[in-house]
């Protein structure tokens, strides 16, 4: 088996790997540990460097965060614009990618280059004109305006059209002799069969909407109404010394991320080692 | 084998089964926009649209509140002989220079170890990931923290030690130098994966024939392992330039562009002109221009890839 004579390295060898990969797994993994220290070291920032086991732990800036400011709402706001983001994209990507792989019709892969050519385009370069649209719509300092141009995603589409076309094409012919028409091809067949495909999608959907930052940025001005990302920036400027607080609002932050990770690492690793996409 | 699968090889032509959904052409036509709209709608409203619009826009002068007045391409000409820009475009490359290598060799070294037979690989992997997930402004103040001029982690160790530490994101040499470090953290994961995927490809028996013909392990890697990677990396680089050139967000939560602009990038300042100086012509102008260098750099990099990407 091929598997089995990857590099079997030697002794000597074998521990200068296991050495370099655990100190560099400490040193990307210290941040981390840092911020959660210093998160329960009151006090922190101006004149005080945590120590690395905090002789006085307290869960005060946690306390602060949320008393002085609308913060739960905040993570509320994150959670719902990442659980509806998730759900539509599921939606418009999956029918286009049946329709991509399924539907053939005259300049099909036109349009197509077209979808993928939108995957290039960074959101920067449309910020005005995407302001001034949701403006004119009245729908700056809405939650709307927040999710409408993350309805559509080409990563997402192109993601599930690979899945589709894996779908042995048999099945859907089965079906059509049993007489079932697209729609139920498409519901009863396709989307079992690509279930894997679309928890990758749904993780990274998710994840982008819980970590996008310029366009809540720019759309959510209210303070009741930012998310995660956008309240932790201010929170600095709120605070610039305070680090506790700043950091127990990172650890609130990163933690459902964590979760979600630890939960569903292979669809994560997956999704990036396939598309390359974050 | 079920009933249905039986029946659909018995019909044994590819297009048979289609011709009782294709009942009508109209019909036909129908079923594909039912299933295309919910995607299109979106991308013309919200891409495609306001793309065309962000050119028209750069032609104009508009602080987005009188009605704008078109200019030609004045923005155009004003940013090009603005040495300003000529800064910016500088510092987004600084980021760039520093920031490749660095995800790059240190991703491939990860990946190298871990394409080895290791107990907790998964583990391991997962670690070097984590900061992967986390968001953009997230690790901007992770960082801010730790290299904090005074109290930070970093400058601490380093006093310990007998090393007077660097002013980091509050000195204008070191600014862009702590953004290129925390953005390196957190994609060096990302550029593992995808080369780890990549070095799983490889077929072991090529390497396990270099070893036998004498090779060191430099050798095997410059003259084996590397050359089968190329796809690998050239997809990597393509990536990390395309992102390279957006640098946004990390540069707004360290340095806010600061101290003295020194850390000032392109997209931080077609930020600045739309929201702060209500310049939203000069910002399309920009806007436009960044994308034509990077559509250009992209282009580049796909024609040059013929000359050492090697697809087995």
């Amino acid at each position: 088996m091929a598997s089995a004579r990857i590099a079997r390295p030697g002794l000597g060898r074998s521990i200068i790997l296991h050495v370099v990969i655990v100190a560099g797994a400490l040193v990307m993994f210290f941040p981390f540990l840092w911020t959660i220290i210093t998160s329960i070291t009151p006090g922190a920032g101006l004149t005080l460097t945590p120590s690395l086991i905090p002789s006085d732990p307290s869960l005060d800036a946690y306390a602060r965060l949320f008393a002085e400011r609308p913060f739960l709402r905040t993570i509320l706001n994150s959670l719902a614009l990442a659980l509806i983001t998730t759900v539509v994209q599921l939606f418009t990507s999956s029918t286009a990618a049946y329709a991509f792989s399924r539907l053939p019709f005259r300049g099909r892969g036109v349009v197509f280059a077209i979808y993928l050519a939108t995957m290039m385009i960074p959101l920067q370069v449309l910020i005005v004109p995407l302001f001034v649209e949701l403006k004119t719509f009245g729908l700056l300092n809405t939650y709307l305006g927040a999710l409408l141009p993350t309805f559509a995603s080409a990563f997402g589409i192109f993601l599930l059209r690979q899945a589709v076309n894996q779908v042995p094409r048999e099945l859907d012919e089965a079906a059509t002799l049993d007489g079932a028409g697209h729609f139920r091809i498409f519901t009863l067949i396709v989307l079992p069969n690509i279930r894997p495909a679309l928890a990758t999608l749904s993780v990274f959907a998710f994840m982008s909407s819980w970590n996008s930052f310029l366009w809540p940025l720019v759309v959510l001005r209210k303070p009741e109404l930012q998310t995660l990302p956008v309240a932790l920036a201010g929170l600095q400027g709120q605070y610039t010394t305070a680090w506790d607080i700043v950091m127990a609002g990172s650890v609130v932050s990163i933690l459902p991320m964590l979760a979600l990770y630890i939960f569903a690492q292979r669809y994560v690793v997956q999704g990036v080692a396939n598309s390359g996409i974050k | 084998m079920s009933a249905n699968t039986v029946s659909a090889i018995l019909v044994d032509s590819k297009d048979a089964p289609r011709r009782p959904v294709r009942r009508g052409r109209g019909r036909y036509a129908l079923v594909v926009l039912a299933f295309l709209l919910p995607s299109a709608l979106p991308l013309l409203l919200f891409t495609l649209g306001p793309m065309v619009a962000a050119a028209w826009v750069s032609l104009t002068e508009w602080n987005l509140i009188r009605p704008p007045v078109f200019v030609g391409f004045d923005n155009y000409a004003k940013l090009l002989t603005d040495p300003g820009t000529g800064q910016i475009f500088l510092h987004t490359l600084f980021y760039i220079v520093g920031y490749v290598p660095i995800v790059y060799i240190g991703g491939l070294a990860i990946a190298l170890a871990l394409n080895s037979r290791l107990k907790g690989r998964a583990f391991w992997r997962g670690i070097y990931f984590l900061p992967v997930v986390s968001s953009w402004i997230v690790v901007a103040l992770i960082w801010r923290w730790l290299l904090n001029p005074s109290t930070g982690v970093v400058n601490t160790v380093l006093a310990a030690i007998g090393i007077d530490g660097p002013g980091w994101w509050t000195d204008p040499l070191w600014a862009m130098p702590s953004i290129i470090l925390a953005s390196a953290w957190k994609d060096l994961g990302f550029v593992m994966v995808i080369l780890l995927a990549g070095l799983q490809a490889i077929n072991p028996d090529l390497e396990d024939a270099a070893r036998v013909d004498g090779a060191g392990w430099w050798r095997r890697l410059f003259n084996v392992t590397l050359p089968l990677l190329s796809p690998s990396t050239f997809f990597v680089l393509v990536i990390s330039l395309i992102n390279g050139f957006q640098v946004f967000d990390q540069v707004y939560a360290m340095t806010g562009g600061g101290p003295a602009g020194s850390s000032q990038v392109v997209v931080k300042e077609i930020y600045d002109l739309t929201f702060r100086y209500g310049a939203a012509g000069e910002a399309s102008a920009l806007s436009w221009m960044l994308f034509i260098v990077v559509l250009a750099v992209t282009v580049v990099q796909i024609i040059g890839q013929r000359r050492w990407v090697t697809y087995g």
